[in-house]
């Protein structure tokens, strides 16, 4: 069995219009050494899909699974505390604001320590030398004067090396990392992005990350799954995927972005026309229907999840 | 930190010039003070005599310059009324006024923290309800009537404290439930409103995912954050208390700054008023400027910056 | 909540701006309770000269302090009972009302207009001009209003008139703060800066594209400040230092009633409900106004 085991993942969000199904029964799997990228547009349920596996989700959302085992152990069954125990501790996760998502008044030493000492029940002095070291690892200079730093003294991609660095405090086996690299400069963004891989790699991490953005994809994942309106569309080994997109909106999407010696000069990008249908109420038949070109009537019926033998699987009638 | 300080330092100086100045603008063009310290049927000659006695006949501004320069040294005059130093007055007064206002600020803190808290970490259950009861309810009770109304149920019916005075601590109790109904409600809007802002802040989701326990989410990363505005309005708050408790000092006789201003005001006792006056608006000036100066040092982004 | 699509969803379901706001306002309990409560007062106030059972300040000493009908000993001829000079104290509470709602408007509009003249010129132009503003506003903020107001209108003996001036004059800083920084976001908006560049005059730019912008912000401090107002107004009056005799003022009721509350608290408690109960409508429509126009919460 995977490290992380998903099966038909739903979560539920009520509103005033009625209950949003924003993850609509989503299975898949990771393991150690394993990069997954969860890609699609924004509201297609893919953070919903992380804030679940953290039970983290809004009040207003409700989460149901088959199955959601992490080690062995089934998340669904664990109580608050228990879960708790494993947050940040064998879970670890880092969000996409960098200029957030760290507490202005705490300097970056006592937060990257105290999830560490909470887990672990190690000293100050002991937190603050594996600190400095993960610093040092994920590339921040004179690390021990970082420590007394605040967070507005740090840029932006500083400040996204000093929330991996935290992330890997307790020695994690799995990372979530949703849209990590969305809010830095282009440049930055790849600095982070190859840390990432290097330190997924080193740490035997299984890493789950979450992105719009395919150039992302190609750079760093060994499996993908596309998500459309709350659904995974198509899954595969990333090479698979790139080289034979099986499903429409995987096509749209891969069209959307250039690639340098084979897109023309001055050739037009692709783009998808079309809203994504409201996820409020009961969805039948394929999602992307009302925006595919090859749209039938037997896109309107349940359609099977077809699987080839290499393990590359979509939900369209012309897979 | 410091470049801050002595600038926020010299902006309060020249507010509470420009305050004092109005005020004893105020209180001289709004009448004749030399009319009203003769008394309404006074001849004419005696209210001539009273303007020049009291150098009411010179240009205003001679006349601002030389209680500024007195006011200064310290020397706020004698009263007309109760023949004394004003200053002593002042001295003898300030302390039952500053009490209250203590205790009404903690009485206003100890309910509207707990209650805040709690409704943002809860809203839209009872205890939500309840203080937002407690809020609207604040804010409508004229706090007079509130104070008659406390006054019938604890000093006549139940005869548990007294009904005026300021000897014994049992005699702030109903003045500073009164006092502190009154500014209850915006401590509870702020915290509250705060806590929900904090709680949906980013940080505080980096934080639970950590894993850190729930305490520590609430209190030390949603709390901090949340109540840095709390100080500020503290210190507004106290100031209002101060020139606010007239009210409340009078129907209670506690023998406080604002039953000596309502008393210099109905016996026409110019200095003593305008000291107060004075008093008031100078200690309200030096409050915003030292919350000021702790919410700097509270945030490091100013305190480092 | 980080996800685009509740957004995207519930603008989907609801296309009418202009409808939303309609059935949120019809829809928010505490604003319809407050206009209802509110509408019920003014009605019976400016109705008093038809439905008040007598002269307000008609003496009648062979009846003083009368009990209310739910005493045992009351009657119908007062349904409220009357005071100690034997006045019927329902005809003087409805009289009442009248001036509560004068004073509170009045002061509201005279503060109103300083205020926001204030804040609006200072938000709108900046620099130097808000700095003197915001110095002005400081400097206000310092002088404890309950204690000038009392000391003014004790020297310019009191009167109607007077406490609505004193009030006014001194009760703008709220209007002049939420002004300021509500024109100080509308400012850099696209179409102000379009109507800037299509050479609209400055006057022209305030009125039509930046005040009725900020227009939700400005009510409901209105609101606040009308409450307030009569409060104040009931303070002054009840120390004696407001609107004079025989005016039925609420506040100055209270003060009349005060050396016979031991034996007849409802003397107190009459008046005290009912401004309480003003106030009350009055900031159930501001805080209901508040969440349907200006649910940013920044007034």
């Amino acid at each position: 069995m995977s490290l992380l085991d998903v099966e038909r993942l739903t979560v539920d969000l009520a509103t005033p219009q009625g209950t949003l199904h924003a993850v609509r029964g989503v299975s898949f799997a990771v393991d150690r050494g394993e990069t997954l990228c969860l890609v699609g547009e924004s509201g297609c349920g893919k953070s919903m899909t992380s804030l679940a596996l953290m039970d983290l989700l809004p009040k207003a959302a409700s989460r149901r699974a088959v199955r959601l085992s992490f080690g062995g152990v089934e998340l669904g069954d664990l109580s608050p505390a228990r879960m708790n125990d494993l947050r940040g501790n064998r879970i670890a996760m880092i969000f996409q604001e960098p200029m957030t998502a760290l507490n202005p008044a705490y300097t970056i030493g006592d937060q990257m320590t105290e999830g560490f000492r909470r887990h672990k029940r190690v000293g100050r002095a002991q937190a603050e030398a594996r600190a400095v070291d993960l610093l040092g690892r994920v590339g921040i200079a004179s690390a021990r004067e970082r420590l007394g730093q605040y967070p507005h003294q740090l840029s932006g991609g500083l400040r996204q090396r000093v929330m991996i660095a935290t992330a890997l405090m307790c020695g994690p086996d799995l990372l979530i990392a949703d849209e990590p690299t969305t809010a830095l400069d282009v440049t930055i963004q790849a600095q982070i992005l190859r840390l990432l891989g290097e330190l997924a790699e080193e740490f035997g991490l299984a890493l789950v990350l979450i992105t719009h953005d395919l150039g992302v994809v190609a750079r760093i994942a060994t499996r993908v799954a596309v998500m459309y309106a709350g659904e995974i569309v198509e899954t595969g080994a990333a090479a698979d995927l790139f080289a034979a997109p099986r499903h429409p909106y995987t096509q749209g999407l891969l069209d959307c972005i250039p690639v340098p010696g084979r897109t023309p000069r001055g050739s037009r990008l692709g783009a998808i026309p079309g809203v994504v249908p409201s996820l409020v109420g009961a969805l039948k038949g394929c999602a992307f229907r009302s925006r595919c070109r090859f749209a039938r009537p037997d896109c309107e019926t349940d359609i099977p999840w077809r699987v080839d033998a290499r393990g590359h699987g979509a939900r369209c009638v012309l897979a | 930190m410091l470049a801050y300080a002595l600038k926020r330092l010299g902006l309060a100086l020249l507010v509470a010039l420009a305050v004092s100045a109005a005020s004893f603008v105020l209180l001289r063009i709004s009448g004749d003070v030399a009319l009203a310290i003769a008394g309404e049927g006074a001849r004419a000659e005696d209210v001539d005599l009273v303007r020049r006695t009291y150098g009411l006949d010179r240009p205003l501004i001679v006349q601002y310059g030389e209680w500024l320069a007195r006011t200064l040294t310290g020397d706020f005059g004698q009263s007309l009324y109760f023949k004394t130093s004003v200053a002593g007055l002042i001295g003898d007064k300030i302390g039952a006024t500053v009490i209250l206002a203590f205790a009404s600020l903690t009485l206003a803190l100890a309910v509207a923290l707990p209650l805040g808290v709690l409704s943002a970490l809860f809203p839209n259950t009872w205890i939500d309800r309840l203080s937002l009861t407690i809020a609207v309810l604040g804010q409508a009770l004229p706090n007079f009537f509130f104070a008659l109304a406390l006054v019938m149920v604890f000093s006549v019916k139940l005869r548990w404290l007294p009904v005026s005075g300021s000897d014994t601590w049992a005699h702030f109790v109903l003045p500073a439930i009164s006092l502190g109904l009154y500014i209850t409600p915006p401590f509870m809007r702020l915290i509250r409103a705060g806590m929900i802002e904090a709680l949906a802040s980013d940080y505080v989701r980096t934080a639970r995912a950590k894993g850190l326990s729930p305490l520590s989410v609430v209190v030390k990363h949603a709390m901090r954050n949340a109540l840095a505005p709390v100080v500020a309005l503290a210190g507004v708050q106290f100031g209002f208390l101060l020139g606010g408790s007239i009210v409340i000092e009078t129907i209670f006789a506690l023998d406080g700054l604002g039953y000596l201003a309502y008393e210099s005001i109905t016996h026409k006792d110019f200095p003593v008023t305008q000291a107060v006056l004075m008093i008031l608006s100078v200690v309200y000036v030096l409050l915003t400027l030292a919350t000021d100066l702790v919410n700097a040092w509270l945030d490091p982004r100013l305190r480092t910056g | 909540m980080s996800d685009a699509t509740l957004e995207a969803s519930a603008a989907a379901a609801s296309p009418d701006p202009r409808g939303v706001a309609l059935r949120r306002v019809a829809g928010h309990a505490g604003l319809m309770t407050g206009a209802t409560l509110l509408a019920a007062i003014v009605i019976l106030s400016l109705a008093a000269p038809l439905i008040a059972p007598h002269d307000p300040y008609a003496q009648d000493l062979a009846k003083r302090l009368a009990p209310p009908i739910w005493d045992a000993r009351g009657d119908w001829s007062h349904p409220l009972g009357t005071d100690n000079l034997g006045r019927d104290y329902l005809s003087r509470v409805l009289w009442g009302g009248q001036i509560s709602l004068l004073i509170g408007f009045s002061v509201m509009i005279i503060s109103g207009l300083i205020g926001s003249t204030l804040g609006l010129v200072a938000g709108y132009f900046g620099g130097r001009i808000d700095l003197v503003v915001t110095f002005i506003v400081t400097a206000r903020l310092a002088l404890p209003v309950v204690l000038v107001a009392l000391a003014v209108v004790a020297v310019a003996s009191g009167s109607l008139l007077v406490v609505i001036l004193v009030l006014g004059l001194l009760k703008w800083d709220r209007f002049a703060v939420v002004m300021r920084s509500a024109t100080q976001q509308v400012r850099h908006l696209d179409y102000v800066a379009a109507a800037r560049a299509a050479g609209a005059s400055t006057a022209r730019i305030i009125l039509r594209e930046v005040l009725p912008n900020v227009a939700p912000q400005l009510i409901v401090v209105a609101t606040v400040e009308a409450a307030s107002a009569i409060l104040l107004e009931a303070a002054l009056s009840f120390l004696g230092l407001g609107v004079q005799p025989p005016l039925p003022s609420w506040g100055l009721m209270i003060s009349e009633a005060k050396a016979y509350m031991f034996f007849s608290f409802w003397l107190i408690a009459i008046p005290g409900t009912a401004l309480a109960l003003l106030v009350l409508a009055i900031n159930l429509v501001g805080d209901g106004l508040r969440d349907t126009l200006a649910p940013d919460g920044r007034a």
